[in-house]
């Protein structure tokens, strides 16, 4: 049987866990420049307010309505993350860690035929158990393959009488559930996919299972017939253990403030062309092409926005190289007179340092250059992030994250640790 | 060279005197140093640590700026000192079950009392804790 856990409202049970006071209450969390919601706790969605809402148009309201608002606390949600799987792993030791707030487990030792009021238990244990460690609400759902036991994590959130925990193990009951879930909630079923089932009169998961396979295999692709098959109870998905190797890399971000200069720009390509840099080698990957997006922002009357992707002259991981041909694809792209609110970079064709192909006509990367890299990356392991950089990322970074509202660092400093009253 | 000169060197410690001729198996086994976090903490992913603030724990030895390690994974016992979410407010004192009373250990604090139906959050056990004397 396969078990996904998920954090409710992680980022805002985050900020809950340390303050009681806020237990209970609206509380929402925003992105990473205090420019969207990203996070709304129970109360804060009951209020009406949106998923990725601006925090500009509603701000003065929130704050007349006493919403705790908080920036993006990343060391916070990545530690108490961390607990979260730690604690999941005594329950079951095979687990794929699917994002920050989701887990799948495997749990091996009960079958379809077991007792359905055991499972329950299981599930209602490993709730419990969780919240006792860290604070931390989840909702588990268990089911026979992994996509109806994504359908069972939303049967535990939205059905109130599950009460967080939902077991659907056997047909009568994820029939139940398939009959009550649109397409478009399956697990793999994007918009786009669900407008074309549509137009096959598939509108709920239990008509998309009883579709032909092979029919919709021919209309769509493989995926998509796997997941009929996993919505009639036939795994076909199995836990990823190790996370996959990404296809690309992006590093993207608003500005604190509008810009028009090129140099403060400049600047943060280049931070970001080094973060990029970093996962890539973390991976052990090559990239062999690197895309430059610029944003204006939106509120302008000329709204503009331009990327481009240039190749490179042989696939690489240096940052150095990296950041100089970013750089000058951003001078030629930036525009006098237009106010960019947001930049990005993407590493593209990316492919494995290990099978790396030779050039002919090109020694490819120096082994100098590896040996550098790796200088840098250790130091800024081991003394934290930007302890070394490129000049050309900038001495001031006037333009860096907007944090206006960020919570202690509650696990990870040593100046920050949770106050007690005695 | 003096012998102030030289260098602190780390020795590996050896269980067994090594006589000349056959080696003691126990060798194989050297000793690892000690690990105050393993030694301290049980269960790391339960397990916070805080700062304490006030004097009303003093009888107990917890005086204001001390750290403490709180152990979530623990259900909490009579007796035991322990972490409450009192008021919305983190607050550490001595759980008294069979009076349903949270107690301080300082005179000048009463102990607080619990009503019999409210249902009291208590947010883990304080296993250890540190006196700092020479600040980090």
């Amino acid at each position: 049987m396969f078990c996904l856990v998920d954090c409710n409202s992680f980022y805002a049970s985050c900020e809950q866990v340390f303050r009681p006071d806020l237990r209970d209450k609206p509380v929402v969390v925003l992105s990473n420049n205090d420019c969207f919601i990203v996070a709304r706790s129970a109360q804060a969605k009951a209020m009406g307010i949106g998923d990725l809402q601006s925090v500009f148009d509603i701000k003065s309201w929130m704050q007349q309505q006493n919403v705790a608002i908080f920036s993006s606390n990343y060391p916070l949600y990545g530690d108490l993350s961390a607990r979260v799987m730690t604690t999941l792993h005594l329950f079951s030791p095979n687990m794929e860690i699917y994002s920050i707030d989701e887990m799948f487990l495997y749990l091996e030792g009960f079958n379809q035929q077991s007792l359905d009021g055991s499972m329950t238990d299981y599930g209602r244990k490993i709730k419990q158990t969780v919240y006792q460690h860290t604070a931390l609400p989840v909702g588990v759902g268990i089911a026979p393959t992994k996509t109806l036991a994504k359908l069972a994590n939303r049967a535990a959130k939205t059905i109130p009488k599950c009460q967080g925990v939902c077991v659907l193990d056997s047909a009568e009951k994820w029939d139940w559930m398939k009959q009550r879930t649109p397409v478009n909630k399956i697990w793999g079923i994007s918009s786009r996919f669900s407008a074309r089932l549509a137009d096959l009169n598939i509108y709920t998961a239990m008509e998309l299972a009883n579709a032909d396979p092979k029919y919709i295999r021919r209309h769509f692709n493989v995926c998509v017939e796997r997941i009929i098959e996993e919505l009639n109870g036939h795994a076909c998905l199995s836990l990823e253990e190790i996370p996959t190797i990404k296809k690309q890399i992006y590093c993207t971000r608003s500005f604190a403030q509008k810009t028009r200069q090129l140099q403060p720009i400049l600047d943060a390509i280049s931070l970001y062309v080094a973060r990029a840099c970093e996962k890539l080698r973390a991976q052990h990957s090559l990239a062999a092409s690197v895309q430059v997006l610029l944003y204006s922002s939106t509120y302008e009357a000329n709204y503009y926005n331009s990327n481009r992707v240039v190749q490179l002259p042989y696939p690489s991981d240096d940052t150095r190289l990296i950041s100089t041909i970013a750089r000058a694809i951003t001078r030629r792209l930036v525009k006098p007179g237009v106010a960019y609110m947001k930049a990005g970079i993407g590493l593209l064709d990316l492919s494995s340092k290990r099978h790396q192909q030779l050039d002919l006509f090109h020694p490819g990367q120096a082994p100098k250059t590896d040996q550098l890299m790796q200088v840098m990356d250790k130091i800024n392991n081991t003394y934290g992030k930007n302890s070394v950089y490129l000049a050309a990322e900038g001495v001031h970074q006037k333009w860096a994250m907007r944090q206006a509202y960020r919570s202690p660092a509650y696990t990870s400093r040593w100046h920050e640790l949770p106050v007690i009253h005695c | 060279m003096t012998l102030g000169h030289m260098k602190r060197l780390p020795l590996p410690l050896f269980i067994h005197s090594v006589p000349a001729g056959f080696p003691s198996p126990a060798d194989d086994y050297l000793e690892r140093s000690l690990d105050l976090n393993s030694y301290l903490i049980k269960h790391p992913a339960a397990t916070y640590l805080a700062r304490a603030k006030g004097h009303s724990m003093k009888g107990c030895g917890i005086y204001d700026g001390d750290l403490l390690i709180v152990d979530r994974s623990l259900e909490p016992k009579h007796g035991q000192i322990v972490i409450a979410a009192l008021d919305g407010q983190l607050t550490c004192k001595i759980l008294d079950k069979t009076r349903h009373r949270l107690l301080s250990a300082n005179k000048q604090f009463a102990p607080i009392a619990i009503g019999e139906f409210s249902e009291l959050i208590i947010e883990g056990v304080v296993i250890h804790s540190v006196r700092h004397h020479v600040h980090p």
